[in-house]
């Protein structure tokens, strides 16, 4: 049985990253994008702590880090759905597409 | 005792304005206080925020290398100060009218302590948290204009862009935690040696400013949340959020990221290029004046990656210069445009002939998009020259020409709105409108700055004396 290594650890990271990317990117409906964007910071969460493991045992910046990234999360997303309750109540949709006054 | 007293010395700018922050929180507790005279008290206290951060500062490193101060960090906070009091000053009949002013006043002053503790970090760590107080209360204040519909959108854009911004240089922080073992600025330059490791984080991190900075193609949120926004905070927006963000991005690639220079080069002429071209052909055809704004500013950031890509002690003191004089001018252009969205003219042809209804206004408006567009006698000028000087010192001559050749170019647009204040003859709606004290106050201020930065020789030495 092969034990899991940075290198496993980083594929995780860089896979959520770019899901949560493409979900950020593709997905019409506002909560699905804010978990979107919640995949983004956990993937750089387990960067982070892979990076503390695996290569800079003696350091704790890592760890820290993501202590801070989990906090500012949670300020992040409770302004995003204070804004999205505000745009359900004035719009009726909590739909990208439906939010389109603004073009070019 | 004696450290303490160098730490509040260090910090009397946060210090201030947190004791801003703290005072009005307060008030709000007690019964309520008549807003003209909160908002005079707030103004007078921004003041002297402005006037103390100005004072000379050695360089200083406290919390052992997570803030760092000096001679530049302090002239930058004043900058940054001022223009949230001018802020304050041209937009005072929308304060006053607002129900929740206070609030308005909390969350506008934490994001520029946000940008306070931006310009002075000196640690990955502090970077990233300061960019989100800068940037979360921001996207609350979006929402202020509760009423209308494309408050709220123009909000959501905004959370989602910055939260999007956000998440992206974080990957980049950690991949350069794994690459170089270290998250602060000083030992971060010393091992950069440009692996590709490296050179990956460092193109995610450039992505977040190029958001921050709406270069392009980053730049899709930024006129539908200047239209959406309250006029206040688009200037905001526009002038104090950028504007940090620009001093935080040129010292950075001066200092920290040097040894990527190389590397880096290409990347900003591309998109130097990129924002100059865009910008001034989406500002060719805009009609709603907030929109107009957005896609100037837009463009002047591509001025601005000229001089960065200069990277030398002249870039970081055109750059510096550029903001304070931009300040200045965008502020102007904001003021009158917020005299005449009281009056419902948010459009380009609704300013025909306001030479004849408004000459004071017309003038000023002329004076800031002259500066804007970089005539002359208005201090823009200079600016232009010096960012462009600075970028010139690479001998990359088909850039600069390009630059250049986008000098012109925007000069189209910006007397295309000259041209409709002074040439055209005034629509059925013309009047004189009303422009309160304070509002002429800021304005005043806002021509004198444009002025004096660009008749005064000592204020460009001075900038390029601060830098070490």
């Amino acid at each position: 049985m092969m034990e899991p290594g940075l290198y496993h650890m980083l594929f995780i990271g860089a896979a959520l990253f770019f899901i949560g990317i493409y979900g950020f990117l593709t997905r019409r409906n506002l909560i699905t994008i804010l978990m979107s964007f919640e995949l983004i910071l956990n993937s750089v969460c387990l960067n982070f702590i892979a990076f503390n493991r695996y290569v800079w045992t003696d350091k704790m910046d890592g760890l820290f880090f993501t202590v801070f990234i989990i906090a500012i999360a949670a300020a992040e997303a409770a302004v995003a759905i204070a804004i999205i309750i505000h745009l359900y109540r004035s719009h009726g949709s909590i739909d990208v597409n439906s939010a389109e006054n603004l073009k070019h | 005792m004696e450290d303490i007293m160098d730490l509040i010395y260090a910090m009397r700018a946060e210090l201030m304005v947190t004791a801003i922050l703290f005072l009005l929180l307060i008030l709000k507790l007690g019964r309520d206080m008549a807003h003209d005279r909160l908002l005079s008290i707030v103004q007078l206290l921004l003041l002297v925020s402005a006037a103390v951060s100005f004072l000379p500062e050695t360089d200083g490193r406290y919390f052992g290398g997570m803030f760092l101060t000096g001679g530049l960090a302090g002239f930058q906070k004043g900058v940054l100060a001022t223009a949230v009091w001018l802020i304050s000053l041209l937009f005072s009949d929308w304060l006053k009218k607002s129900a929740h002013m206070t609030e308005f006043l909390v969350l506008m002053l934490s994001s520029l302590v946000g940008m306070y503790f931006m310009i002075s970090a000196g640690h990955l760590l502090m970077f990233y948290l300061s960019l989100e107080l800068a940037t979360i209360p921001v996207a609350a204040i979006a929402a202020f204009d509760l009423g209308r519909r494309s408050s709220s959108e123009g909000a959501m854009k905004l959370i989602l862009s910055s939260g999007l911004s956000s998440g992206v240089p974080l990957f980049g922080i950690s991949l350069m935690y794994g690459a170089t073992g270290t998250l602060e600025f000083s030992v971060l330059s010393q091992r950069l040696d440009g692996s590709g490791l490296q050179i990956t984080a460092f193109v995610f991190l450039l992505s977040a400013f190029a958001f921050k900075l709406s270069v392009v193609p980053y730049h899709l949120w930024t006129a539908d949340v200047y239209e959406g926004s309250p006029l206040p905070v688009t200037a905001y927006l526009s002038v104090v959020s950028k504007g940090a963000v620009a001093f935080v991005f040129t010292s950075l690639m001066y200092r920290i990221f040097a040894p990527l220079q190389h590397i880096w080069y290409d990347m900003v002429v591309v998109l130097s290029v990129a924002t100059m071209v865009v910008g001034n052909l989406f500002a060719l055809r805009q009609d709603v004046l907030k929109r107009f704004l957005a896609f100037s500013s837009i463009a002047q950031m591509g001025f601005i990656l000229v001089a960065v890509s200069g990277q030398s002690v002249a870039s970081v003191a055109s750059v510096t210069f550029f903001i304070t004089v931009y300040m200045f001018s965008n502020l102007a252009a904001f003021g009158v445009a917020a005299v005449l969205e009281g009056k419902g003219w948010q459009r380009i042809p609704d300013l025909k002939g306001l030479s004849k209804s408004n000459p004071i206004l017309a003038w000023t408006m002329a004076l800031g998009l002259f500066s804007l567009a970089g005539i002359p006698p208005a201090a823009g000028f200079f600016g232009k020259l010096f960012l462009i000087g600075a970028g010139a010192e690479k001998g990359n001559w088909v850039f600069i020409t390009i630059a250049g050749l986008n000098m012109i170019v925007s000069l189209f647009y910006y007397l295309k709105v000259v041209r409709a204040m002074f040439m055209d003859a005034p629509g059925e709606t013309a009047g004189p409108a009303y422009v309160p004290a304070s509002v002429r106050f800021g304005l005043i201020v806002c021509a004198a700055g444009i002025i004096l930065t660009g008749v005064l020789p000592w204020v460009y030495r001075d900038i390029s004396s601060l830098i070490p």
